[in-house]
């Protein structure tokens, strides 16, 4: 809650959280950015098959498609460190373990990833014709 | 008479950082609201837009077999319409009210910050018209032969 103004435009450095908070940030405002086109193209399916069609052939795109994995990335991170936000904050003696806890969160995307990455990357592949 | 030694600082509270006070948050009025909201939206987004991208992005050839078809089929259902609208509604609002507290970090200047806050909600406002519109009022029988 940034009101003095020495609070603001500064980047926060101030904890073992400080690469997890920037992270929170950025996939964040990737996804509401990804949520406003969202909403529209899909609200496009009340025009009809034709126009609902065209527009989503746009995501069987190789190159959209590795945009996609990205969000599906920033969704499950976001998520998985929102998780670990709520721990802390609902449950604060888990924060004398916040680094343990930051790792098994860390851990928990990366493995979820793994699956993801060979999923959408074999249809990314397929896409650009190299499979 | 002497003057007290200054005490010893006194030492953080066990493990480290932040101890048993856990974090920063505010201490009341529209703030704490937005702070409670965003951790409960958050908990049944955990659901609705985790969900939604596992089976839409990953599960079963993921978007490759998304189509104006597989759309008609799904909203068949209303328990999907209800999802994709509950979806809508708080990802916006949980995604617009984040923008809000981004904005309050790096717009210094009040008319500013204004102005940038205005322009999410009022997209965020009309996203939420346009979406709800199309969630409840689609009929995929004005295109038979679709699904």
């Amino acid at each position: 809650m940034a009101k003095r103004k020495s609070d603001v435009g500064t980047l926060y450095k101030g904890s073992p959280g400080q690469w997890s908070w920037l992270l929170h940030r950025i996939t964040g405002v990737a996804v509401i950015l990804f949520l406003f086109a969202h909403v529209v193209d899909t609200a496009v399916v009340g025009w009809g098959p034709k126009a609902y069609n065209r527009v989503v052939a746009v995501y069987h795109n190789w190159f959209v498609q590795l945009l996609e994995l990205g969000l599906v990335a920033a969704v499950l991170y976001h998520a998985i460190n929102g998780v670990k936000i709520m721990l802390f904050d609902f449950w604060p003696a888990s924060a004398r373990h916040m680094k343990p806890i930051a790792l098994a969160s860390t851990l928990i995307f990366v493995l979820a990833m793994i699956p993801i990455t060979i999923i959408i990357g074999g249809s990314i592949l397929e896409s650009a014709g190299v499979t | 008479m002497a003057i007290e030694a200054p005490q010893r600082p006194v030492p953080p509270p066990p493990g480290g950082f932040l101890g048993y006070r856990g974090r920063e948050r505010p201490t009341g009025g529209f703030e704490l609201w937005s702070w409670l909201f965003m951790r409960i939206s958050g908990l049944v987004l955990l659901l609705l837009a985790v969900g939604h991208v596992l089976i839409m992005h990953v599960w079963d050839d993921g978007v490759e077999r998304v189509n104006f078809g597989f759309v008609a089929a799904r909203w068949q259902s209303p328990f999907w319409r209800t999802w994709d609208w509950a979806l809508l509604v708080l990802a916006l609002i949980h995604g617009i009210n984040g923008l809000r507290i981004i904005v309050q970090d790096y717009v210094r200047w009040p008319g500013a910050r204004f102005a940038v806050d205005m322009a999410f909600f009022v997209i965020g406002f009309g996203l939420f018209v346009l979406g709800t519109v199309v969630v409840f009022t689609f009929d995929a029988s004005q295109w038979p032969g679709t699904t």
